[in-house]
């Protein structure tokens, strides 16, 4: 093999490289976030119940988003019944965020955590937040 | 090639022979799904054709009443949308955003422009979408962005707009306005110098059109459109399906004009002169 010295010598440098933030981040896993649901608006309900039960919001709320951003902009349906039959109005600004006005907090933490940057919040904002 | 006639004319007879029972192989491994199909097709064309004919329930239109129409109050109308819906004042004319804006006869009805009406010509009229029967920018939309809802309204899902202009340049109106920049930019600025934000109706962003729509927000909760509430002596909104409505009356005992009517896009923004 020609120019062995360089070769290997090249070999290590690379994997070195390739390697190093998996060996830098090794054991270092950060906590699972804990979304904090702890606002005055759901500190005031009765029953600390969301739009649908908690398992369900936690795993689909992304299809349910959609599904209520197409409810209300292309079918022009406000409302929506939940699996107890009762009514809510559809609206991520005026409705989730009503209760959850802790963005930072109950939003961004878990897409954060996971690396996700959903486009809701291009035009969409935390209505009590003070800035856009 | 080696075939004799004998053996062409036996693979052209049998090509013939399937291709002659299309619909017999497939009611043999499918059977009833062409029937189905056929069926379909024919009542989705006769539905469509009864419900032309039936017309519409509801047909959003606003009246705009020129006579009662002053500079202050267009001024107020259009400060009172722009709120509402987080317009942007961007300073440089390029990037302007508008919803509703003030304009001159002579440029509002280049189609029927009279130089001699001395009357119209130093009147101020109010622009905005028109809300067409037959809009054009609708038809050109290649992501189905922009749809007329069955009220009439033609919507503007920014969701789905992918930014082409194409609706821009079908618009024969200049209703629809680009996000060249990031309207929360300007926006900031503004709220810096005390504007007040509009919490309960979201921003846009760059990249996307965006045009007047008709309040469906508000009409959804049962209000009326913001300029209507701004200058209920200029503004007139109602239900143009219903014979009885207010705006039918109106229309009924004044002379109203269209812009390009010859269009054919039938707009549902009638002008009281």
């Amino acid at each position: 093999m020609y120019d062995r010295g360089k070769v290997i010598a090249g070999l290590v440098i690379f994997s070195i490289i390739f390697l190093f933030p998996f060996l830098y981040n090794h054991g270092s896993a950060s906590p699972q976030p804990k979304p904090s649901l702890d606002t005055p608006a759901i500190k005031a309900l009765s029953q600390k119940k969301c739009v649908e039960d908690k398992q369900f919001m936690i795993t689909t709320h992304m299809q349910f988003l959609n599904d209520w951003r197409d409810q209300a902009l292309r079918d022009g349906n406000r409302w929506y019944v939940n699996k107890e039959g009762k009514k809510v109005w559809i609206s991520l600004q005026n409705t989730c965020l009503k209760c959850h006005s802790n963005k930072k907090e109950f939003c961004d933490k878990c897409h954060n955590y996971a690396a996700v940057d959903p486009y809701c919040w291009d035009c969409h904002y935390d209505p009590n937040g003070s800035k856009l | 090639m080696s075939m004799d006639r004998r053996k062409f004319l036996k693979i052209a007879g049998l090509s013939t022979l399937i291709g002659l029972s299309g619909k017999g192989a497939f009611e043999l491994l499918k059977p009833g799904t062409v029937e189905a199909e056929m069926a379909h097709e024919a009542e989705g064309h006769g539905h469509e054709h009864h419900e032309e004919s039936a017309g519409p329930k509801v047909r959003w239109a606003m009246l705009i009443d020129i006579k009662a129409l002053t500079k202050e109050k267009a001024e107020k109308i259009r400060e009172t949308c722009h709120f509402l819906h987080n317009v942007p004042n961007w300073p440089d004319k390029k990037n302007e955003i508008k919803w509703i804006w003030e304009d001159e006869y002579e440029h509002a009805f280049t189609d029927s422009y009279n130089e001699y009406d001395e009357i119209l010509k130093g009147m101020p009229f109010l622009l905005m979408c028109n809300h067409c029967d037959n809009p054009p920018c609708v038809r050109v939309c290649p992501v189905q962005a922009t749809f007329k809802r069955p009220d009439g309204i033609v919507a503007q899902d920014y969701h789905r707009c992918i930014g082409c202009r194409f609706c821009m340049a079908a618009c024969p109106y200049g209703s629809r306005s680009f996000n060249w920049l990031d309207p929360r930019v300007q926006l900031k600025k503004e709220i810096a110098k005390g504007r007040k934000l509009n919490k309960r109706f979201p921003t846009r962003m760059r990249g996307v059109v965006e045009k007047c729509n008709f309040c469906v927000e508000r009409l959804a909760e049962g209000k009326k459109p913001g300029c209507v509430e701004a200058a209920p002596d200029v503004m007139f909104f109602g239900n143009l399906a219903d014979a009885n409505s207010e705006v039918r009356k109106i229309l009924r005992e004044r002379i109203s004009l269209r812009r390009k009517l010859e269009l054919g896009t039938r707009p549902s923004v009638f002008y009281l002169i």
